[in-house]
């Protein structure tokens, strides 16, 4: 999206309408500070572009839209790379479309995987390709994933064809307080990131909560070595960064600031906080810190305590991205259960099924699932098209995506899954993987299966995976 | 006195939890599933008596008198079998004071891992509420090319877990037995060939006998140059003798025929290998040497540059080409051989994959594992005479959407509750009563 690439004007447009200023002489700003409010905001602007698909009708199937609506027998209709129609067996399917027969199969929007570390830290999970935490400095706001990112990481192949996984948030680590700038994929192949990256996707701020800032950091002797310290630091980030706006937007900054830029973009709304945090009683403060200096938390990451706080989470608009049922590896999941994510959503707070993991990314319908089963089991019964909504159009809105993709409906993007079953049961796969309408993924042809640049040539190139 | 009193409360409250003694039942209406890879068996009935399975399957009498529970078409299974995994070893893997799964001791062979299992860790709790009964733990976190002896468990809450100490010896080759040797493969297999030649000439020289071959009062000499301590050599007697199993931790198809070559040498070795990423390249050597695999079920990805074959098709390319394979080592939670075997049924749907038949999949995550164990004829399936492991699923217990219901171990019904269950009850409505929520228990 070209908007996103304009210069910052409108922090400009508001200094000179404030009446404060207005009746002093204003000095005309250095070109410092000029250029410090008049930056290209999208340096690294997405190149991707949509394959051709074929106009494309999915008869016979059920449907789940992603935003919580299901239909049986039901058609799908794409073209040009976009949702054209959704709806029953009378849907008029018009004439130069292509046919497929989806009876005893089901159609879901693209599975979106909002925590995802493919690409920073790739297979072969080598030293040479640890690039996802930048873990020198307890606040590393400047950093961009984007700039880590290996895009012939052979996980996006696994994640498109076992877990129809069509875009994903790849984020900075969780060894910092605020770890940096996330960035959205398309989970399609290119030469370079500029070409996986999703367009008009806002930037995400990768911030962290608890045990591993404190540890790392105290580890190294330094401040935070304790979750107060945790605390102060962020808030003393976060003030520095009220001050850096008001000096910028006073024309008053002698340089730009990578890492402040990043902390005034979340100030403005640009940027997404997607915030790494266990535990409820820390995920409360983090919310008050939010309201202290006028910011949202967008979402809550790994969030294994979430179920405590549903009612605050609920009231903040704030998702909790959770995986079903991981606890106990560390202190602060001892208290994950099972039922996270029915007792979140029978409290009305939106949930959002995560991987954060490359393995987990191949199977989050069935993560999803579990969930469903261990909440049926607790008294809440939540149906099948609800539980897909945690997987596709709760992220996108969690990532600023869903007005482009998340749910099958007329002029999103044709982003679709043909599973050969009900995506809740562990024994179906996805049959076909459609993104922006171009056939990717198929399981009855052995063509339609990426191969990254290191698979080549190697065993296992090209096989079943 | 009050701190008694508690005490006391605590031990009536576990007694009460838990049923000590063997109840005699009949689990009637079930869709049964035997576990020894044959298909589920519509309105079957289970009896089990004096802890032990007495008959399973369909037209099973009931015995007159004896307490019926109408499992109401539900699934009823043997417990699940987990081979190899760390649970019981930490409660919390990450805090380190509470973990013992990797040891940094002088001793490596020798370790005994039986007394440093906790039965009353969560994680066996959780395990057991996610039907799994038995399981083979191992130090799958050692610093050295031997991690020690791994013990045979089951997960009751009778607080006596060790079906078998001492049942198998866990060896680390590949990268990270590489690493514990010093850096390289050549250097982990010249650890290993001379840990078996001391092994052995110790053993020819009447030491590592008994029950413990460990201890011995009157312990004969050893040569001069030996690398090992007596009490690491003396553990490894049993393994060259063939009386413990040598569990081979490995995933590259070249690591994985070194493993099998070592019986040139030491013909006595019974070999499980453990992992096998890229078991499937080197099949047919597996299933003519009669080596079972325990393999991390869906590793598909070049995680490390000795699984570039890694495939979910592995499992069931080995069983095709008749490798004895359960699942196991899969590094996370236990209870997660459902899914791991499900997922294997659902390759049998994929063009071009390999996977296994619901039977088989079953199978793998209870009898054969078992067998791998050396423990069929103990657990691992419904047929008579074996112990009345059970579980009862609210549907197919390999769906992700099913869980168990009841546990019976040893024909004794198992609590389910656990820290999870507690904090669900606590929470299943968020926000405070009329106390704050440390009240409500």
């Amino acid at each position: 999206m070209r908007t996103r690439s304009l210069i910052a004007g409108a922090a400009a447009l508001a200094l000179l309408a404030t009446p404060g200023l207005a009746k002093k002489k204003d000095p005309e700003p250095s070109p410092a500070a000029k250029a410090a409010r008049e930056f290209n905001k999208d340096p690294y602007p997405s190149t991707y572009k949509p394959y051709p698909g074929e106009a494309t009708a999915l008869v016979g199937a059920t449907v789940f839209d992603g935003a919580g609506g299901r239909i049986d027998n039901g058609t799908v209709l794409f073209a040009d790379g976009k949702v054209v129609a959704v709806g029953g067996a009378d849907l008029a399917i018009p004439a130069n479309y292509r046919r497929i027969d989806g009876t005893g199969k089901f159609v879901t929007p693209g599975i979106i995987d909002i925590h995802s570390h493919l690409g920073d830290y790739p297979s072969p999970s080598v030293d040479a390709h640890s690039d996802g935490n930048e873990a020198t400095a307890p606040t590393t706001p400047d950093v961009w994933a984007e700039h880590s990112i290996w895009p012939q990481d052979p996980g996006f192949s696994r994640a498109l064809a076992n877990g129809g996984i069509t875009a994903l948030q790849i984020l900075p680590g969780s060894a910092n307080l605020v770890g940096g700038r996330s960035v959205t994929l398309k989970n399609v192949y290119a030469r370079t990131i500029q070409g996986m990256k999703f367009p008009g996707a806002p930037y995400g701020l990768k911030m962290a909560c608890g045990e591993n800032p404190k540890r790392v950091y105290g580890s190294k002797g330094r401040m935070p070595s304790t979750r107060m310290g945790n605390m102060a630091v962020n808030r003393a980030t976060w003030i520095k960064a009220k001050e850096y706006k008001a000096k910028r937007d006073a024309g008053k900054l002698e340089s730009r600031d990578l890492a402040m830029e990043s902390m005034v973009g979340v100030l403005e709304g640009e940027i997404l906080i997607q915030n790494h945090c266990y535990r409820a009683d820390e995920m409360a403060l983090v919310l008050d810190m939010a309201r202290e200096f006028g910011y949202k938390v967008t979402a809550f990451h790994h969030a294994t305590e979430a179920f405590k706080i549903g009612d605050l989470l609920k009231a903040s608009g704030t998702c909790s991205a959770i995986w079903a049922d991981w606890w106990g590896f560390k202190m602060e999941s001892y208290d994950g259960i099972p039922e996270n994510a029915g007792i979140l959503h029978k409290t009305g707070a939106c949930v959002v099924i995560h991987s954060d993991d490359e393995n987990g990314i191949q199977r989050l319908n069935q993560e999803a699932a579990k969930a469903q089963g261990d909440a049926r089991r607790a008294g809440i019964d939540i149906p099948d098209a609800e539980v897909i909504r945690w997987l596709t159009l709760n992220p996108a809105t969690a990532m600023g995506i869903d007005k482009q993709t998340g749910s099958l409906a007329a002029g999103k993007m044709a982003d679709v899954v043909l599973w050969n079953g009900n995506p809740l049961s562990v024994y179906s796969r996805p049959d076909k993987v459609w993104v922006d309408g171009a056939l990717l993924f198929d399981a009855a042809d052995r063509k339609r299966r990426p191969v990254s640049d290191f698979e080549l040539g190697q065993v296992g190139e090209g096989d079943v995976k | 006195m009050s701190l008694r009193r508690t005490l006391l409360g605590a031990a009536a409250l576990i007694a009460f939890a838990t049923p000590a003694v063997a109840q005699d039942v009949a689990i009637t209406n079930a869709t049964v599933v035997i576990g020894d890879g044959s298909a589920p068996i519509q309105n079957g009935t289970v009896v089990l008596r004096g802890g032990k399975v007495v008959a399973a399957g369909a037209g099973v009498a009931v015995p007159a008198g004896i307490r019926t529970v109408d499992a109401g078409g539900k699934w009823v299974t043997p417990g699940l079998v987990v081979a190899v995994t760390d649970i019981g070893l930490f409660d919390v893997e990450a805090v380190n004071e509470s973990n013992d799964s990797d040891s940094k001791s002088p001793f490596n062979a020798a370790l005994d891992l039986s007394p440093a299992i906790n039965p009353l860790a969560q994680h066996i709790a959780v395990s057991r509420a996610g039907g799994v009964t038995r399981a083979a733990v191992a130090p799958i976190g050692t610093g050295a090319i031997f991690g020690g002896q791994g013990a045979i468990i089951d997960l009751a809450s009778d607080g006596q877990p060790i079906t078998q100490a001492r049942a198998f010896q866990y060896v680390e080759l590949g990268e990270a037995g590489a690493r514990a040797a010093g850096g390289s493969r050549a250097a982990a297999h010249a650890v290993l060939r001379n840990a078996f030649m001391e092994a052995r000439e110790l053993a020819r020289r009447g030491g590592g006998q008994g029950a413990d071959p460990r201890l011995q009062d009157a312990a004969p000499e050893r040569p001069g140059d030996a690398l090992l301590t007596r009490f690491d050599a003396a553990a490894l007697v049993p393994v060259v003798t063939g009386r413990q199993p040598l569990y081979v931790r490995t995933e590259r198809a070249a690591d994985i025929r070194m493993a099998l070559a070592l019986k040139a040498d030491f013909p006595a070795l019974k070999l499980v290998i453990v992992g096998a990423s890229e078991g499937w390249m080197v099949a047919r050597e597996l299933a003519a040497a009669g080596v079972p695999v325990l393999a991390t079920p869906l590793n598909d990805l070049p995680a490390s540059f000795e699984q570039l074959a890694a495939t979910q098709s592995n499992v069931g390319r080995m069983a095709a080409a008749g490798v004895r394979v359960g699942l196991g080592a899969f590094g996370d939670q236990p209870r997660y051989a459902p899914q791991y075997a499900g997922n294997l049924v659902s390759l049998t749907r994929v063009p071009g994959a390999s996977g296994l038949t619901w039977g088989q999949a079953f199978a793998a995550i209870s009898s054969v594992p078992a067998a791998i164990l050396g423990m069929d004829s103990r657990f691992g399936s419904l047929k008579p005479g074996l112990s009345g492991d059970v579980v009862i699923w609210d549907g197919d217990p390999l769906e992700t959407t099913s869980g168990a219901v009841q546990v019976f171990i040893d024909g004794v019904e198992q609590s389910l509750e656990n820290h999870q269950t507690k904090l669900r009850d606590r929470y299943k409505v968020p926000t405070e009563g009329a106390l704050p929520k440390a009240y409500e228990w």
